[in-house]
Parts: structure tokens; C-alpha cells; sequence
């Protein structure tokens, strides 16, 4: 089963990516079946390490934490945008990073850029600093805490113990 | 019952255009490469969303069907968009593009 099935969550998460594209019928319910057996096998080397998902009550909370921040913060970033641009604070930071995993910083990253405000713009060639650009930043120790808080930790719990 | 549903769906249409226009309007608005980065990749996240929604409850609404393909657009923007985001800014960092002088912090070189 484990050869058969290396990643059994990208199986599903295939199997029901097609059938959202295709319609759900016994047809495609078995091409789907059949690409989402094949495609993680025949990617299997692009993944050099495995992360493990540990908990998911908390990825859901993340997922949920994240999508509330991108609705609040796009209203800031709406009300920034309109005002004067020469009331914006810009900078860069450096986010120093707890997470190793690579597909763990690959979420942090993406998550800073998807809520508004924050672009991760690149990360140290040894994956322990996150560059980021902020919009319009107060206090570079609260930026960090908060980013560490919402989103490094849940991260962490969720694919490394 | 109509009415509300075509309520909800005008309400969510006007709330996707006007922060995809708040964003194309940061685009053209703020002063550097940077900062006008955040335009798209931010407001544009909510202006699709709000589309988004509206499509999803007018074609269940009208087929009277759960329909849920709307939602893999959702998945791949949020995919993509900061892979992008980021790309653009390793490239702008790599050319060294001006940016505002009281930009607390620096670049990287690349």
C-alpha cells in the first residue's frame, strides 16, 4: 500500500481536484483514481523530503486564521492604498525562521505574501532568514512577533513536533 | 427568495470590483517597485474572492446544485500568486531598483 500510495493526502487532494474540474460521474471518478495513483509515483523524486502532515484540527484552524486575516487586512491595506502614499512606512526585515522543513517555509512564505501588507520577497541561501517587505510597518520587533505567533507556530505544530 | 440571492450576489460582485480597483489603483499609484507590489498580489486576493463567491451562489442558485469548480481558481491563485509575487521581487533586488529613500532596512544582494 505504501509503495502503491506514497503520498496518500496528495492522492485525494488530486483525485478531488479532478473531479471538481470534470463533473462528478462514474467515469471521470475512475480516471481520476487512476491519475491520482500515477502522478505522485511518477513525482516522486521531486520530493527529497517527505513532509508530514501531524495535525490537522490545527491546519484547519490555520487555514481558517488565514483567510479571516487576508479579509481584515485587505480592508487596512484598502484604506493605506487610498490614503497618502507619503504616510506609508516601508521596510524591509529579516524574519529569523524556526521551521526547517522546506514545504513548511514554502507555506510561511506564501502565506506572508497571500495577507496584505507583507511580501516575502526572498530566503537565505541556509533557510534560517525570511526576507520580508512591509507595506506600511510600525515597530520591526512587533511585525516578527506577530508573524512568529500567527503563523510560524501553528506551521510548526502543524508538520514538524 | 430570488431577491435575496440576487442581492447577495450584486453585493458580492460590487465588493470584488471595488478591491480589484483599489488594487490596480495601488499599481499605478504608489511610489516604488516594492511597495507597488503589495496593489496586486493584496487588494486582488479579496476583488477575486468576492467574484468568486458570486459566481459560485448564482450558477448553484440557478442549477440548484452545489457547484464548486470556482473554488480551484481560489486554490491555484493562492497557489501561484505568491510564487509570483516573489519572483518579481528576487528580480527587482537583483537589478537594484530604486526604492523610496525612507525604506527602513535593505535589499539583499542576489
Amino acid at each position: 500500500m505504501r509503495k502503491l500510495l506514497p503520498f496518500p493526502l496528495l492522492s485525494l487532494f488530486l483525485w478531488l481536484t479532478w473531479l471538481l474540474l470534470n463533473g462528478f460521474s462514474w467515469g471521470h471518478g475512475l480516471l481520476g483514481l487512476m491519475l491520482a495513483v500515477v502522478l505522485p509515483l511518477g513525482t516522486r523524486p521531486f520530493w527529497p523530503n517527505v513532509p508530514h502532515l501531524r495535525n490537522f484540527p490545527k491546519l484547519v484552524r490555520f487555514v481558517l486564521v488565514v483567510h479571516w486575516d487576508i479579509l481584515t487586512a485587505n480592508l487596512a491595506v484598502a484604506r493605506l492604498i487610498l490614503g497618502s502614499p507619503r504616510k506609508l512606512r516601508p521596510a524591509f526585515v529579516e524574519l529569523p525562521l524556526e521551521l526547517e522543513d522546506d514545504f513548511a517555509i514554502t507555506l510561511l512564505a506564501s502565506t506572508i505574501s497571500l495577507t496584505p501588507g507583507t511580501v516575502s520577497a526572498d530566503v537565505s541561501e541556509d533557510r534560517r532568514t525570511l526576507l520580508i517587505h512591509a507595506l506600511d510597518m510600525d515597530d520591526e520587533a512587533e511585525l516578527v512577533a506577530q508573524i512568529k505567533q500567527r503563523y510560524e507556530r501553528p506551521l510548526k505544530e502543524i508538520f514538524e513536533c | 427568495m430570488d431577491t435575496l440571492v440576487e442581492f447577495l450576489v450584486s453585493a458580492a460582485i460590487l465588493v470584488g470590483g471595488v478591491f480589484a480597483l483599489v488594487g490596480s489603483f495601488g499599481l499605478a499609484r504608489l511610489p516604488d517597485f516594492y511597495l507597488r507590489l503589495h496593489g496586486p498580489t493584496k487588494a486582488s486576493t479579496l476583488g477575486v474572492g468576492g467574484t468568486i463567491f458570486a459566481s459560485l451562489l448564482f450558477f448553484s442558485w440557478q442549477e440548484q446544485s452545489l457547484r464548486l469548480q470556482e473554488l480551484l481558481i481560489v486554490l491555484f491563485l493562492f497557489i501561484t500568486a505568491p510564487v509570483s509575487a516573489h519572483m518579481l521581487a528576487k528580480a527587482a533586488m537583483h537589478r537594484q531598483l530604486r526604492r523610496r529613500e525612507d525604506t527602513r532596512g535593505r535589499p539583499w544582494k542576489q
